[in-house]
């Protein structure tokens, strides 16, 4: 393994949290009552937190080996699309109520699953940001599984919206467990598993909320790719232009 | 010439607090984890307590600030993630000073043996008390009220 793969895969750490800390946010004053707006945006500052950690992790190791002089905001602010690695399903559209919370709880199962890899695994740093974010991710996975169940399980209007979330967002789901390159290239370094591996567990956990939820698993889809690597949806471009418009327009602003 | 025993330092930090629970110093928070002295510079050692809560930039700047009014120059001030910090770090007189502020003090993390049992309401003391919702005013809060004297509070959660 050469560093550059490390410094990538810190970076798709990095980004996923970001954009979805990004979407999360945008429920600032429009979440369906207040107590769940400060819910949702709560959960979009520990994101946030966590993606800081990342970045300045990755701006250490990109300076160390290239002499360049990254930081947390230069990496968050300055890069273009195809550079960005994070998850498709952080960077689509919040949709309804039912669509923000399933993703949060998909996406929650998962980094739980991934947090716990790292924080055995060989990487100090990696490991040291991921005992710190599980404490936080698994207070998430409580709120958004009880979210899951209470519109799966409530009222006929808040079925049919849990099932048409589900219906949108379950072909990105694949993704989160098809390894990319530089993925595979940090198994020989045991820093973490492979995430084929988080696969079984994660449906299983999955499984259970949705049984009590009364909402059955999609078959047979297509699974959406490409967000680790760059390949992203057309909605992509669109928050980083609103994200980075500030240091675009006065480059080095500060305050 | 600024005294540069290990005490003195503690004790002038002793002065600096959570800018959101301002009744708490940072050692009843338990984030001050070291403070190394190298001849004339402070290293303040730091753990944050949620990854993202701007608190942490602010008492940076406060210990920095502090330390500067006291007459010491060279101040590094560092923060650790490792190992992470718990709400079972927060001192005893911390957790009353808590509850007398009418914020419901988290319980133990470890060895608890009812981990899902509700806070009891700081006004009141009742333990009949119910959930109005996971997050509350800041990342470390929760929000509940009692049942008995109807008076929402909140809840410093376990972490």
């Amino acid at each position: 393994m050469n560093t550059n793969q490390l410094i990538n895969y810190t970076l798709h750490l990095a980004d996923t949290t970001l954009i979805l800390a990004q979407r999360n946010s945008e429920c600032c004053a429009h979440g369906p009552v207040l107590e769940q707006d400060i819910a949702i945006t709560n959960i979009s500052l520990d994101l946030l937190g966590q993606s800081r950690n990342f970045y300045q992790y990755a701006a250490n190791l990109i300076n160390q080996s290239t002499g360049k002089s990254e930081t947390e905001d230069s990496l968050a602010y300055l890069r273009t699309e195809r550079e960005f690695k994070n998850l498709l399903i952080t960077e689509l559209p919040n949709g309804d109520w039912a669509q923000i919370v399933l993703r949060q709880f998909l996406f929650s199962v998962y980094q739980f699953l991934l947090l716990e890899q790292l924080q055995a695994g060989k990487d100090e740093q990696l490991a040291a940001i991921a005992q710190k974010s599980i404490k936080e991710t698994t207070y998430h996975i409580r709120w958004s599984s009880d979210w899951v169940i209470r519109l799966g399980d409530g009222t006929a209007e808040s079925n049919t919206r849990m099932n048409n979330a589900l219906e949108s967002l379950w072909e990105y789901s694949g993704e989160l467990f098809i390894p990319a390159e530089y993925e595979t290239a940090i198994l020989n370094r045991g820093i973490s598993t492979n995430p084929a591996d988080l696969f079984q567990p994660w449906l299983q956990k999955v499984t259970a909320v949705f049984e009590e939820a009364t909402l059955k698993i999609p078959a047979n889809r297509f699974m959406q790719s490409g967000g680790k690597t760059g390949t992203h949806t057309e909605h992509m471009g669109f928050i980083l232009a609103e994200m980075q418009s500030l240091q675009r327009t006065y480059p080095g602003a500060a305050w | 010439m600024p005294d540069f025993s290990k005490h003195t330092i503690q004790k002038i930090l002793q002065e600096v607090c959570d800018p959101e629970i301002p009744v708490l110093t940072i050692f009843d928070l338990g984030i001050v984890r070291d403070i190394i002295i190298n001849k004339d510079e402070v290293e303040v050692i730091i753990t944050p307590t949620y990854s993202g809560c701007p608190a942490m930039d602010a008492i940076t700047f406060d210990i920095r600030l502090k330390l500067l009014e006291h007459g010491y120059k060279k101040i590094k001030v560092t923060s650790v993630l490792s190992p992470a910090w718990t709400t079972d770090w927060m001192s005893e007189e911390g957790k009353q000073k808590l509850k007398n502020y009418g914020i419901a003090p988290p319980k133990l993390s470890t060895n608890a043996k009812f981990p899902d049992s509700l806070p009891s309401c700081p006004q009141c003391n009742s333990h009949n008390t119910k959930l109005l919702s996971q997050f509350g005013s800041t990342a470390c809060k929760a929000l509940y009220q009692c049942n008995d004297c109807k008076e929402p509070f909140d809840y410093f959660k376990c972490h």
